[in-house]
């Protein structure tokens, strides 16, 4: 059944500067259905973190109309709609990883034994069991970018909004990193909202990719991906993977051309 | 082991550099003793006379430490005469103006992290308080502390928290304000509220800035408390004993107390500095 989570109607929003208004986003319309999994490529300044930001209601559209599970989006981020999960992990560094990922349930006000619970379930989610109780820097950054993922989905949101999550970490660690989210995602059931300016990223991980151009931010294509949900990491070599990331790629050049 | 040699030579060189001083300066009074007695000196007798005057321009670094030796370990402590009975008056002070600096700095950064209004209107003054010469305004609260009827500690204490409170103060708002805006997004996608923010985020934040200013902090307010113990003409207390001593020239009594006063305001920083390792260690922010 096709439920819609996110519900985007001709959604702009305009930063007022110095140097006069700036179109982050302009006529703005995507529905995201629960279970999908969407990209937003594109590159700097196409508003694709303004509009992730903007479903998380850390920014208000200044036109049109937003909606994330039927509610507007400050409504629902107080009924914790979503995890966040930001570029950088932003552990606490006098946190355990335990106690960092406990932070969002004491805030929510969980009881002491249900935090124990879940912490050892989404630790165990992203491979982290046994790290409880070493600190933020004792971890490499990757492990430290799964603490950061079991955080987000500690109090168990429908929803998860990924910015650019895997964006300092080398290309090795970035590879299972997405792998590992595949499979986080088909176990989960979760509806995600994903970040990236890496083509190969956004077409391995996608059920929707969201092609987004700049000046002002606005969506050029929206590419339905035909690969199956079950994906191994080798499945970036078939003919279909790169026809697509074909089309990506044409779609940020044709976006690219009109400032140019 | 290794950093003995090199704290060993610096040392060495301050007392070298000092004797010598001792020497030049302290000459001239040999030299006029024996000019009014008419006779010659010979240049080892100056050498040997002006390490042992009663009241030398500079006492020989010997004479110090027996000065400091006599008050601290050659007198009950209860005496008027024992460094550590004086010591114990202005520790007294100092700490209890810690206290209130401390509170008062900390009451006051969180007041304008929290309040654009606050941030305005406190900020310009706290700085503005800084400027004006402790020397100047010490005789002033104590009089002004004395009409209505407070006296002994809490006047000395009140201008050791004025000169402990800044430090901690700019600190703090630097601490309190230390976070990103990453962090501060994360905390607001769960809708937390601004106590919330404070108790979890801001203050865990400032806690290395809170240590650095305390070490400075303390030792103003150690400052401040000797500085208030001048004015008022007290009998006790370090303060009191550089001002006696210098109404005698008294110079070792002089040099003694201050390097009481010295050694008090190191192991105060040093306490407080174990405090930072201890804390820092257990919030896990030391590796």
């Amino acid at each position: 059944m096709v439920t819609p989570v996110i519900e985007a109607r001709d959604v702009g929003l305009t930063f007022q500067t110095g140097d006069g208004p700036v179109h982050a986003l302009k006529g703005v319309d995507l529905t995201i259905n629960r279970g999908d999994f969407v990209s937003f490529i594109g590159p700097s300044g196409c508003g694709k973190t303004t509009f992730l930001r903007a479903i998380a209601a850390l920014e208000t559209p200044t036109e049109g109309h937003l909606s994330v599970n039927g509610m507007d989006p400050d409504a629902a981020r107080r009924a914790r709609a979503y995890g966040y999960v930001f570029q950088a992990a932003g552990l606490y560094p006098w946190r355990t990883i335990a106690g960092n990922v406990k932070l969002p349930l004491e805030i929510m006000g969980f009881s002491k034994a249900e935090q124990e619970e879940r912490v050892r379930k989404v630790l165990s989610l992203v491979d982290l069991e046994g790290f409880g109780k070493k600190f933020p820097w004792q971890l490499s950054g990757g492990m430290q970018q799964r603490a950061s993922i079991a955080r987000a989905l500690a109090f168990d949101a429908d929803i998860l909004l990924m910015d650019e999550p895997f964006g300092a970490l080398d290309e090795i660690v970035r590879d299972r990193l997405n792998e590992e989210l595949l499979k986080l995602w088909a176990r989960t059931e979760k509806t995600i909202g994903f970040v990236t300016h890496s083509i190969p990223e956004a077409v391995y991980l996608s059920t929707r990719i969201v092609v987004m151009s700049p000046r002002p931010g606005r969506i050029t294509d929206v590419i339905e991906s035909p690969l199956p949900r079950e994906r191994p990491l080798d499945i970036r070599d078939s003919a279909e993977f790169l026809e697509i990331a074909h089309r990506v790629r044409e779609g940020l050049r044709a976006g690219h051309a009109y400032d140019e | 082991m290794r950093a003995l040699l090199p704290i060993l030579t610096v040392l060495g060189a301050i007392l070298v550099i000092w004797y010598g001083a001792a020497v030049a300066l302290n000459s001239r009074w040999t030299h006029d003793q024996a000019a009014r007695e008419g006779r010659e000196v010979a240049f080892a007798a100056v050498v040997s006379d002006t390490m042992m005057q009663d009241r030398p321009v500079l006492p020989a670094p010997h004479q110090v430490a027996a000065g400091l030796w006599q008050g601290v370990a050659g007198q009950s402590i209860t005496s008027k005469r024992s460094l550590v009975y004086h010591g114990w008056i202005t520790l007294s002070a100092t700490m209890l103006g810690f206290a209130l600096g401390t509170g008062a700095g900390i009451f006051l950064a969180v007041g304008i992290v929290h309040s654009r209004a606050m941030d305005l209107s406190v900020m310009p003054w706290a700085i503005a308080s800084q400027t004006i010469p402790i020397l100047a305004i010490a005789p002033m609260v104590i009089v002004v502390l004395a009409s209505i009827g407070v006296t002994g500690i809490l006047p000395k204490a009140v201008i050791a928290a004025y000169l402990s409170f800044f430090p901690v103060l700019v600190g703090m708002v630097k601490g309190l304000r230390a976070p990103d805006q990453m962090q501060i997004d994360l905390l607001r996608t769960y809708s937390t509220s601004n106590s919330g923010s404070f108790w979890k985020l801001r203050l865990p934040s400032s806690m290395p800035y809170l240590f650095t200013s305390l070490k400075v902090g303390i030792a103003a307010s150690l400052v401040g408390a000797i500085v208030a113990e001048l004015p008022a003409g007290a009998t006790s207390g370090l303060g009191a004993r550089l001002l006696s001593g210098s109404y005698y020239g008294q110079t070792v009594q002089i040099w003694s107390a201050l390097f009481a006063a010295a050694v008090l305001a190191a192991g105060l920083v040093m306490v407080i500095g174990l405090i930072e390792r201890i804390t820092l260690r257990r919030m896990g922010m030391v590796r």
